[in-house]
């Protein structure tokens, strides 16, 4: 690990400041630490955010649910209006990581986890997301793990959150504040596909902070649910992974929204089995068919051909888990 | 690994000639080296756990509590709580297993939650409560040194073979009770799932937790 000095503010402000100088912010230290002890990250600088008043859930006039950007995934996860309204969140962070690791992290270093890809985290290897133009060693290496969406000639790497494919599902909205001031995009204006600069990930100005991730109300009644598939049951990435959250009134889809995780570099909103389903009545026919769209535009590579088909029966099932059959 | 472990900081209680210290100045002087369980070897300390601390605003003073006893050092800001407790307070039944949040060796308390010490920062323990392996037995009165009941029970139902992982599975386990998820095996596997052990004895440290956990006592 190279030095580095380290820094606590005490207000917003100062934090802003800091980080306005260079300095990194620093929320639960799981990603962070990690990738600096592998010497992938080398900040002169840490802003230890963790005193900043950003920690609290609370719902708002319209509805909508406000995270701070500092609450930790397990208490997001065991929140109740979070539990009740999108139990899509609570599976999504409860299969994420381990107990320990939840204690730790927080909602918006979750998002901005880095990629588990090998070869992003040794520094022997070429990597464009670590140094651009260096190349990319997955592409013709062992990518097994790696992304079939989204992918370009320079970059193959998963976006490993699975928060993050709950929230895109949710239309959720990333709250910034910065030396200029505050703004609002969506997740999935936040997260950038890779295209020919990788190593740009997000649409964070320098020195600008995460203050809170904000899911915005949607119709009731809402029903919706994460489902994972990986190597090993628990404590590990996804292969594949789908959520699924759905309006249905009067044994009718209104309202449709379905993300893949595993698959993308970036969550991925599935548009095609979303159009599928609006309109139409559940049953287990509907689920197969909107499924059938979820890999449509897929790249796979030499290892990861099984996610295709992987990704086509997870949708599918976690449609007829939340969806159910009449 | 650091041979040293005698303490010549001040500020920094001395603790007695350990198991411990006995090894690492076996090793040091090359004859054990050969012998040492790999596990250990790979439990190498960042270079900077080492004492002396870079100039130029790369350390900082801090006061962690530990077990219930207040320590003031100094720490390269590097150093993992895990080095901390490890190397400079030799407090070694906290495990260095992947150094990576991904194995649970290395899980100890702080301010009661159970957390990797491999991934926090020391500095960043500034006025926390660290409970360790070391600090779960009784400490005082009629009843110290008696065993916590999730360490009876590891011992009861033989939840461990080379036991590297035990410490951690304990501090998690008794977490895990505390925050009550125990209601039926399955749950107690998903949420004991930040503990990996080696040697495959999930089955029996299932039985350890569950048994604690009917006990009613942590
Ligand atoms: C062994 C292991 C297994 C894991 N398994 C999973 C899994 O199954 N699923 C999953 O989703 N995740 C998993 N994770 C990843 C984990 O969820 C992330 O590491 C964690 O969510 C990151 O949050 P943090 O607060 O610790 O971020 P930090 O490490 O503190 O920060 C990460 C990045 O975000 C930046 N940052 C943090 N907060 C802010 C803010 N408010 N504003 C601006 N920038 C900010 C930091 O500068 C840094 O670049 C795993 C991690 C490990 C180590
Ligand atoms: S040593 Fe900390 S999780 Fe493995
Ligand atoms: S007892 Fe050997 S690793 Fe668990």
């Amino acid at each position: 690990m190279h030095p580095f000095a380290y820094t606590k503010p005490a207000d917003t402000r100062s934090a802003l400041v800091a980080g306005a100088r260079g300095g990194r912010y620093i929320a639960g230290g799981t990603t962070l630490v990690d990738l600096m002890r592998e010497t992938v990250e080398r900040p002169g600088t840490l802003v230890d955010i963790s005193g900043l008043p950003l920690r609290d859930v609370r719902t708002g006039e319209r509805r909508e649910l406000r995270i701070g950007a500092l609450a930790r995934m397990s208490d997001v996860a065991a929140h109740p209006r979070v539990r009740s309204a999108y139990p899509v969140v609570s599976q999504a962070l409860e299969l994420s990581a381990s107990a320990q690791l939840r204690n730790m992290a927080t909602i918006g270093g979750n998002i901005m986890q880095r990629t588990r890809c090998t070869y992003f985290r040794d520094v022997s290897a070429a990597c464009n997301k670590r140094q651009r133009g260096s190349g990319c060693a997955a592409l013709e290496g062992y990518n097994r793990s790696h992304a079939i969406l989204g992918t370009s000639d320079a970059c193959v790497a998963t976006h490993p959150s699975d928060l993050a494919v709950a929230l895109a599902a949710l239309d959720t909205v990333v709250h910034l504040l910065g030396p200029d001031g505050e703004r609002s995009l969506t997740l999935t204006e936040f997260l950038l596909r890779p295209g020919s600069t990788p190593d740009r990930e997000h649409d964070l100005r320098p020195g600008e902070l995460i203050t809170a991730l904000e899911i915005p109300p949607h119709p009731q009644p809402l029903r919706s649910g994460y489902l994972k598939v990986r190597d090993r049951q628990s404590y590990e990435f996804a292969l594949t992974s789908a959520a699924v959250v759905l309006h249905i009134t009067g044994g009718v889809i209104r309202d449709a929204r379905v993300a893949a995780g595993g698959v993308g570099t970036v969550p991925w909103r599935l548009t095609a089995v979303e159009r599928r389903l609006v309109g139409a009545r559940p049953s287990d026919r509907l689920w197969a068919q909107a499924a059938a769209e979820a890999s449509h535009g897929a790249r796979p590579l030499r290892h990861n051909g099984f996610k295709t088909e992987l990704l086509e029966r997870t949708v599918e099932r976690q449609l007829r888990t939340v969806g159910g059959t009449p | 690994m650091s041979a040293e472990i005698s303490n010549d900081d001040p500020d920094v209680e001395v603790p007695e000639v350990s198991r411990r210290g006995f090894l690492s100045t076996t090793a040091a002087g090359g004859v054990a080296a050969g012998v040492l369980p790999s596990s250990l070897a790979a439990g190498r300390a960042d270079a900077s756990a080492g004492r002396a601390a870079p100039s130029g605003g790369q350390s900082s003073a801090l006061s962690v509590t530990v077990n219930g006893r207040r320590h003031q050092v100094t720490v390269d800001n590097r150093t993992s709580l895990l080095d901390l407790l490890r190397e400079r307070l030799a407090l070694t039944g906290t495990k260095k297993g992947c150094d990576q949040g991904a194995c649970g060796a290395c899980t100890v308390l702080v301010d009661d939650r159970r957390v990797n010490a491999c991934l926090t920062l020391a500095v960043r323990c500034e006025g926390a409560e660290v409970t360790t392996i070391e600090g779960l037995a009784a400490q005082d009165g009629e009843r110290d040194g008696e065993l916590h009941a999730l360490q009876r029970a590891f011992i009861e139902q033989d939840a461990f073979q080379c036991g590297y992982c035990t410490p951690g599975q304990i501090m998690s386990g008794v977490a895990c009770i505390r925050e009550g998820h125990t209601g039926s095996r399955e749950e107690i596997r998903e949420w004991m799932s930040g503990n990996i052990c080696r040697c495959g004895c999930y089955v029996k440290i299932v039985n350890a937790v569950e048994q604690a956990a009917r006990g009613g006592r942590d």
